[in-house]
């Protein structure tokens, strides 16, 4: 005689979008974080349609000018309009950080999936590689490749590959880690009794619980990528034509920009700077929450 | 046998809710018990029912969205929601102790076992001499069956039964009125498990304190203990010793628990009991345990039945058992 | 007469380190026979340490013995490629411990079985899997409104071991190990649980290994019985005969020490001797020998089976006198 269970009273459960705000109430980097993040690109989006890009050169207006109303950022001493200069340049940088960023998230995930899932030599040598390399100072490396470039030949891509050089070890063995617990998990087990081969149970069951982790990878990644750009433009190894806001430090600094009263022309690239950087420093944060379902205080 | 007049431990309507996204779920409503000097209870629910809560409770140790909204919990005399924190710490030394489920694994894994011991006593009465507090370490050990070399050693030497048995010698260590003992051998083998139940039973003798102990396994419960007290959806349904538990359940509920344990006698018989238990979220009107009671009656789907006393001393929470019957 | 499943002989050796020569023996030279035409529940009973998990693993093939052969329809199931895997794939089934583990908390309850059926193509349409979905979650007590589109989270421990069982349900396997399926399950469900389980036997012909340290629900559930120690046989049998009269001493301690839910029946006088568990170097001969009160010298040399009756043997030189049994043919005595 089986017994049958008899139906659950069903528990009155608040709608997904009370949910979400208690979740915002509750993880508060991530949201100012995010919020700034889109107050940025949505800056940079609409400047990128409405401006005229090639004011973000020099010789393009009259220098040295403080902000106006013709030049809501002022221009600088080489006749850059600033407000041109600081969409074009948070455009690139964007494109540097997700370029960089992304590739070096997307190195991690297929090295550090395929060294622990498949353990062995392949794991020894992947695992080797990223022990080595980790200690060498970044910096050092990036300073020497960035320098000892034809200046003609370095562009925004050549600066996200310096970048990604030395940056995928981190996310891989990241990833590695996690899914070598991940692989001993009793639903691993269960799947392949279920009948599922070695490919669907990476992608089916273990990297679906690997997003939090991934993307936390990806938005340090793309923290890494923006920072290490902005350090060699402002030591004048950037792409120097080009208005990315370390260069346009850089060169305000080469003028003297603080002596000579310049004041806004240093002033508002760091202040742009200091936002992205701050932005992605709290959505990391916030996603170190999410990811971690510990300190997580969800239903 | 050293019994006194009024009994060690009181608990008078206690009840705790827990405050979260979904509502206030009442997570203990009505509890009342009391205990003597050595007399072991044991504690029995299913998962939900509120069994760690009380003992959580008993020790104020609720942490919010949790609070303990009314009641009071008397050890010894003292009423110990009337306590400061600082007194409360103290009376955690000194009069109740709480052995927490897995409490093998919260053994410090980089100290010795000795000097985790030796740091209980400290804890408790500083100003103890040296010597004095490794002869009673060493003492405690014994008790728990345990040779001295284990004093020397790390908790990962030791084997899961060894670990809960010096859990046990810590807490005894500062002989507590009321040992409140949470699952202590749910991760254990049998065997292991009868020695661990074996060494509380001689260890609660020796000192003289009550034993609550919390489980869902009623074959342990009929082998230790002296009384029980069934609770269901947060609240008590009975209380009755260990004898007239087993022989004559009077609560549908414990009835049905009763008869769903299997035995020796009954081979290949299965009888479960139908439905779920509910969400204290979401608790059925009146008697919590009405839609699976095959004798229920009109009142029990309005009033909640309150915990009263029968003839022979037993406390049962059933209308069948009521004036209103 | 074919053998659904049969152990030759295995025995399986874990080796740490590199440099260091400490091994423990998880399994010694077990062997074991499984009828393909009579379905039975087989007990495979000891506590932690016994090999019970390793014998788990190594019959669903995650892991391969150090020696000997695990055959399955005769044959060697590290061998099997392609199709013939599928086969065993879906003939030997499993339900585990920890009714929480086994599912990913990514997805819903649903996943457990749509991928079973999708994998092993048991529908040809989403409505007929659906179907099988309903009926198998119908058979195990569950109303499919309650639990489909649910996150593990959100429901019972006993609805998700129930969701455990009718995964095996829709999959109709020809053997089930069942590891301490409701060892992690409130006590008033797990008789529902179990007869859910012994219905499989009897009416789908499922053969069941059921692994525990509970001997209760062993009794109930069981007709014969293995009792393992470190690894060894230490006695094994019919059921009934072994827990109502147990005679190989580890046996006795072990039956000693259940709780009983009977007031009437208290924990035995065995002595438990030697109360530290061993954790030092394992010994030649009987592993139960340090512990036991009736060692002797020989008990440290080697252990054989001694068949006591038709149904009862047990490897303890306490029954010298009776005829020796050899490991191969231990399955006689398993009634079923």
């Amino acid at each position: 005689m089986t017994t049958l269970a008899l139906s659950q009273p069903e528990v009155i459960r608040p709608g997904r979008l009370t949910l979400l705000l208690r979740y915002m109430r509750r993880n508060k980097s991530l949201v100012i974080g995010l919020f700034i993040v889109l107050l940025l690109t949505a800056f940079t989006l609409i400047g990128m349609l409405t401006i005229d890009k090639g004011l973000a050169y020099p010789l393009s207006v009259k220098t040295k000018q403080p902000p106006s109303a013709q030049f809501p950022l002022g221009t600088d001493f080489f006749g850059r309009d600033l407000l041109a200069a600081m969409v074009v340049g948070m455009w690139q940088t964007a494109l540097i950080g997700v370029l960089a960023g992304g590739l070096g998230t997307l190195i991690g995930v297929v090295l550090g999936f395929t060294s622990a899932y498949f353990g062995g030599p392949i794991d020894n040598g992947i695992k080797g590689i990223c022990q080595i390399l980790t200690p060498i100072p970044p910096f050092l490396i990036q300073v020497v490749l960035a320098g000892s470039l034809d200046k003609r030949s370095v562009t925004v891509y050549t600066m996200a590959f310096i970048v990604v050089l030395l940056s995928w070890m981190g996310p891989t063995l990241v990833i590695r880690s996690q899914v070598l617990s991940m692989k001993e998990r009793q639903f691993v087990s269960v799947a392949k009794l279920s009948g599922m081969g070695d490919l669907g149970v990476i992608f089916g069951e273990i990297l679906p619980n690997l997003l939090p982790f991934i993307a936390a990878a990806f938005v340090g990644q793309v923290f890494a990528a923006v920072f290490a750009s902005f350090y060699l433009a402002v030591i004048g190894l950037g792409p120097l034509r080009e208005p990315l806001l370390g260069n346009t430090i850089w060169s305000a600094q080469s003028q003297g920009a603080f002596f000579n009263g310049w004041w806004w022309w240093p002033i508002e690239p760091a202040v742009a700077m200091v936002l992205i950087l701050g932005s992605l420093a709290l959505i990391n944060m916030g996603l170190d929450e999410l990811a971690n379902p510990r300190i997580r205080r969800t239903e | 046998m050293n019994r006194t007049m009024e009994p060690v431990l009181k608990v008078i309507d206690l009840q705790v809710s827990y405050y979260t996204d979904l509502g206030r779920a009442i997570a203990l409503a009505g509890a009342t018990l009391s205990l003597n000097a050595e007399e072991k209870l044991g504690l029995v629910g299913e998962s939900g029912s509120g069994k760690s809560t009380m003992a959580l409770a008993m020790m104020r140790m609720i942490k919010p969205p949790g609070r303990v909204e009314r009641g009071q919990v008397i050890v010894d005399g003292t009423d110990l929601r009337t306590l400061s924190d600082e007194e409360m710490l103290r009376a955690r030394l000194s009069k109740i102790a709480y052995i927490p489920q897995g409490a093998m694994n919260s053994l410090n894994p980089v100290t010795r076992i000795g000097a985790q011991m030796m740091d209980a006593i400290k804890a408790h009465d500083p100003k103890a001499r040296k010597s004095e507090i490794l002869e009673r370490c060493m003492q405690a050990l014994e008790s728990v069956d345990l040779k001295r070399p284990v004093f020397r050693m790390y908790a990962h030497e030791l084997s899961g039964g060894m670990k809960q048995r010096v859990c046990i010698a810590i807490s005894i260590l500062l002989k507590q009125k009321v040992i409140i003992c949470d699952e202590p051998t749910s991760a254990l083998d049998v065997v292991t498990q009868r020695q661990v139940m074996e060494t509380i039973d001689r260890v609660q003798k020796e000192i003289g304190a009550a034993v609550i102990l919390i489980g869902h396994d009623m074959g342990l419960m009929a082998q230790f203990v002296d009384k029980v007290a069934v609770l269901y959806a947060g609240r008590l349904m009975e209380v009755s010793t260990v004898r007239e538990m087993f022989t004559n359940p009077k609560h549908p509920y414990a009835k049905a628990l009763i008869n769903s344990l299997p035995s020796l006698d009954n081979k290949g018989v299965f009888q479960g009991i139908p439905g779920l238990a509910p969400s204290i979220l979401r608790l059925p009107s009146g008697c919590a345990f009405h839609p699976r009671c095959s004798r229920a009656i009109e009142v029990c789907t309005t009033e909640i039945p309150e915990l009263g006393t029968l003839v022979d001393g037993r406390s049962v929470a059933c209308h069948l058992f009521s004036d209103n019957a | 007469m074919t053998d659904l499943l049969e152990f030759k002989n295995v025995t399986k050796i874990y080796s740490r380190g590199l440099l260091s020569k400490t091994s423990t023996t998880a399994l010694s030279n077990i062997s074991l026979k499984l009828d393909d035409e009579k379905p039975t529940i087989v007990t495979v009973a000891g506590e932690s340490g016994s090999g019970k998990t390793t014998l788990a693993m190594l019959l669903l093939g995650f892991i391969t013995p150090t020696s000997g052969q695990i055959l399955y329809k005769g044959q060697d199931i590290s061998k099997l490629r392609g199709s013939d895997r599928m086969v065993f794939r879906r003939e030997v089934q499993a339900v585990f411990q920890d009714p929480f583990a086994v599912f990913n908390p990514f997805y819903t309850v649903d996943h457990l079985l749509t991928v079973p059926i999708k994998r092993f193509k048991l529908a040809k349409s989403k409505r007929e899997a659906r179907a099988i979905m309903y009926e198998a979650l119908n058979a195990v007590g569950l109303a499919p409104e309650d639990v489909l589109g649910r996150y593990p989270h959100q429901i019972s421990g006993g609805q998700r071991q129930r969701i455990n069982v009718a995964r095996a349900l829709v999959l109709k396997p020809k053997l089930l190990v069942a590891d301490e399926p409701v060892s992690m399950v409130d006590a008033s469900l797990r008789a529902s649980i179990l007869e859910t389980l012994r219905g499989l036997q009897r009416n789908y012909g499922v053969s069941i290994i059921y692994i525990t340290h509970d001997l209760t629900t062993a009794y109930h559930i069981a007709k014969s019985i293995i009792v393992l120690y470190r690894g060894e046989v230490m006695e094994a049998g019919d059921v009934d005969t072994i827990i109502n009269n147990p005679k190989h001493p580890y046996t006795r301690l072990l039956i000693d020490s259940i709780p009983w839910p009977d007031i009437n029946r208290h924990w035995g006088e065995t002595e438990i001797k030697a109360k530290e568990s061993e954790l030092t170097a394992q010994n030649s001969g009987c592993k139960f020998a340090p512990r036991c009160p009736f060692s002797f010298w020989p008990c440290f040399q080697t252990t054989p089976l001694f068949r006591l009756n038709e149904h009862q043997a047990a490897s303890c030189f306490l029954y010298e006198e009776h005829p020796r049994l050899e490991a191969e043919r231990l399955t006689e005595l398993l009634p079923v």
